[in-house]
């Protein structure tokens, strides 16, 4: 059962910037766009369990802090070694100033 | 005999990228990866790290032998080339039989250097590959006493990791500060702090007279005072270019098989790339250097398969590497030793960076320590700003106030 989930204040995130969400044992990433958009990802590297909000966000790719492992934060595509598995994203929507993410 | 393809000898990080690069730039033809190991190619990085013990036997495998498959790539494991022959434009094994390339790729990496006084003795391990590394995490159990001979980074990391598994830890280094070759003394001081307070012996300045196995265990005998008793020694003095092959070619070997920005050999049709090669780092004006570095064998790899391919590309990358231990992670990008003054930025739970610059002000180099990633971020925008050749005001590589990002967007 898929539910709305309330990560943070949308002004907790600068622009291009990422920001680690942990709910209910999970970890996700939060981001916001140079365009001023939210994204939400799982919180972890594909390749070595790392916390990509420690990563550098440039455009519409998060780099992981460890190995360099990019993504792309809006499709969660894997953009090549040493990442091969695609990043998981859930739905965004902002609500009175909130950033909320679906889970299901 | 089969069709000339491209032949690429050393299935580690380097030689394993590049063989799939090539597919990715469209290359059709024979494509076949050479390994003296068994195992399918692996990342070496998790080998000397804490985990290494916890998870001995679980391969971190770069891909799987269904990828291989998938992509057409050939894979020649336990086999090793003991010649190659230019003018038929051949590899040949031990057995006899031969592969005929069109373009060949040297990744043949490199070795750990071998301390002369250590041969006789059945106690002394070295690390590079996963076997190496299942040995030495074997003989890692409580109370066991490790000396560990060089304070370099297989060094430094081998000691955390078997302090952390309960192991009395010494560490000799013969230089007077640890990683004296790639490392601020600034950043070192630090890392040598966090080995002491982990109960590491750390001994600088010490020369080892010899090693004399016992019943059990072996007696390390130093120049000056009490020899050390070990259950086992390990041996991180460096590495040494595996350039033998090459040199029996007659290839150019100048520590390191000698390549040119493109990673081309003097044969247009062998190129080398990783530990193995020497090469001008063009955002230093062409220096020569060799890098043994995970990230290195990966971005040579694929510029390799690049200009295997037809293309014409010449090496840019700013050098990267990271180390763990214990909670901390350094990195640096860049090679410090460009730099002539060092701006310090000190940021939040005692982390900090350093940026290396040039007389002109240029930044060449930056280099960090902190809890977790904590430096991570910053080391990467450095890099970026090393890369632009980049010349920010001092007082703003101070200022934990001044963003990064803001210098790469000036």
């Amino acid at each position: 059962m898929s539910e709305w989930v309330e990560a943070c204040a949308a002004d907790d995130v600068e622009e291009e910037d990422v920001i680690r969400f942990d709910h209910a044992g999970r970890t996700f990433a939060i981001y916001r766009s140079p365009d001023d958009e939210y994204f939400a990802t799982d919180g972890l590297c594909t390749h070595e369990k790392v916390h990509l909000a420690d990563g550098l966000v440039m455009d519409d790719i998060i780099e992981c802090p460890k190995h360099n492992g990019r993504f792309n934060y809006k499709t969660g595509a894997a953009k090549g070694a040493p990442v091969c598995v695609n990043l998981r994203t859930y739905p965004v929507k902002l609500e009175a100033g909130m950033v909320m993410i679906q889970l299901d | 005999m089969d069709a000339r393809g491209a032949v690429i000898v050393g299935a580690g990080e380097c030689g394993a990228r590049a063989a799939f690069a090539l597919r990715e730039e469209g290359y059709a033809g024979p494509t076949t990866l050479i390994g003296e190991e068994t195992h399918l190619p692996y990342e070496r990085p998790p080998l000397s790290k804490e985990g290494m013990a916890s998870d001995a036997s679980g391969l971190k495998l770069i891909a799987d032998a269904a990828h291989f498959a998938d992509a057409g790539i050939r894979l020649l494991l336990g086999s090793k080339v003991i010649a190659i022959d230019r003018a038929a434009k051949t590899v040949s094994f031990r057995s006899g039989s031969t592969i005929p390339y069109e373009m060949m790729l040297l990744a043949t990496g490199a070795r750990p250097r071998r301390l002369p006084l250590a041969e006789a003795s059945g106690h002394c391990l070295y690390l590079r590959t996963q076997d190496e590394a299942n040995a030495i995490a074997s003989r890692f159990r409580q109370g066991a006493h490790v000396v560990i001979v060089g304070g370099g980074f297989i060094g430094l990391e081998l000691a955390a990791a078997a302090s952390r598994h309960g192991c009395t830890v010494s560490l000799l280094e013969a230089a007077p500060r640890l990683l004296a070759r790639a490392v601020p003394p600034e950043i070192a001081e630090v890392i040598g702090n966090v080995h002491r307070s982990n109960g590491v012996d750390i001994r600088l300045g010490v020369s080892i007279a010899g090693f004399q196995d016992m019943d059990r265990g072996v007696e390390v005998h130093l120049a000056e005072g009490a020899p050390l008793r070990a259950d086992f020694c390990i041996i991180g003095i460096g590495a040494v270019p595996n350039t033998e092959l090459a040199q029996e070619a007659g290839l150019a070997v100048d520590n390191g098989i000698r390549v040119d920005g493109t990673l081309r050999t003097d044969d247009p049709y062998i190129f080398a790339a990783g530990d193995c090669c020497s090469f001008p780092l063009s955002i230093y004006g062409g220096r020569r250097v060799r890098l043994e570095t995970w990230r290195n064998a990966q971005e040579q790899g694929t510029l390799a398969a690049k200009n295997m391919a037809g293309g014409n590309i010449e090496h840019a990358a700013v050098p990267w590497f990271w180390s763990d231990q214990y909670d901390r992670t350094l990195q640096i990008a860049g090679l410090p030793d460009e730099g002539t003054q060092t701006v310090r930025r000190d940021l939040a739970d005692g982390a900090f960076l350093l940026f290396h610059l040039a007389g002109d002000g240029r930044l060449v180099a930056a280099s960090g320590i902190g809890i977790g990633n904590a430096i991570a971020r910053d080391i990467r925008l450095a890099e970026m700003l090393v890369a632009r050749r980049a010349v920010p005001a001092a007082g703003s590589l101070a200022s934990a106030a001044v963003k990064l990002k803001t210098l790469l967007a000036a």
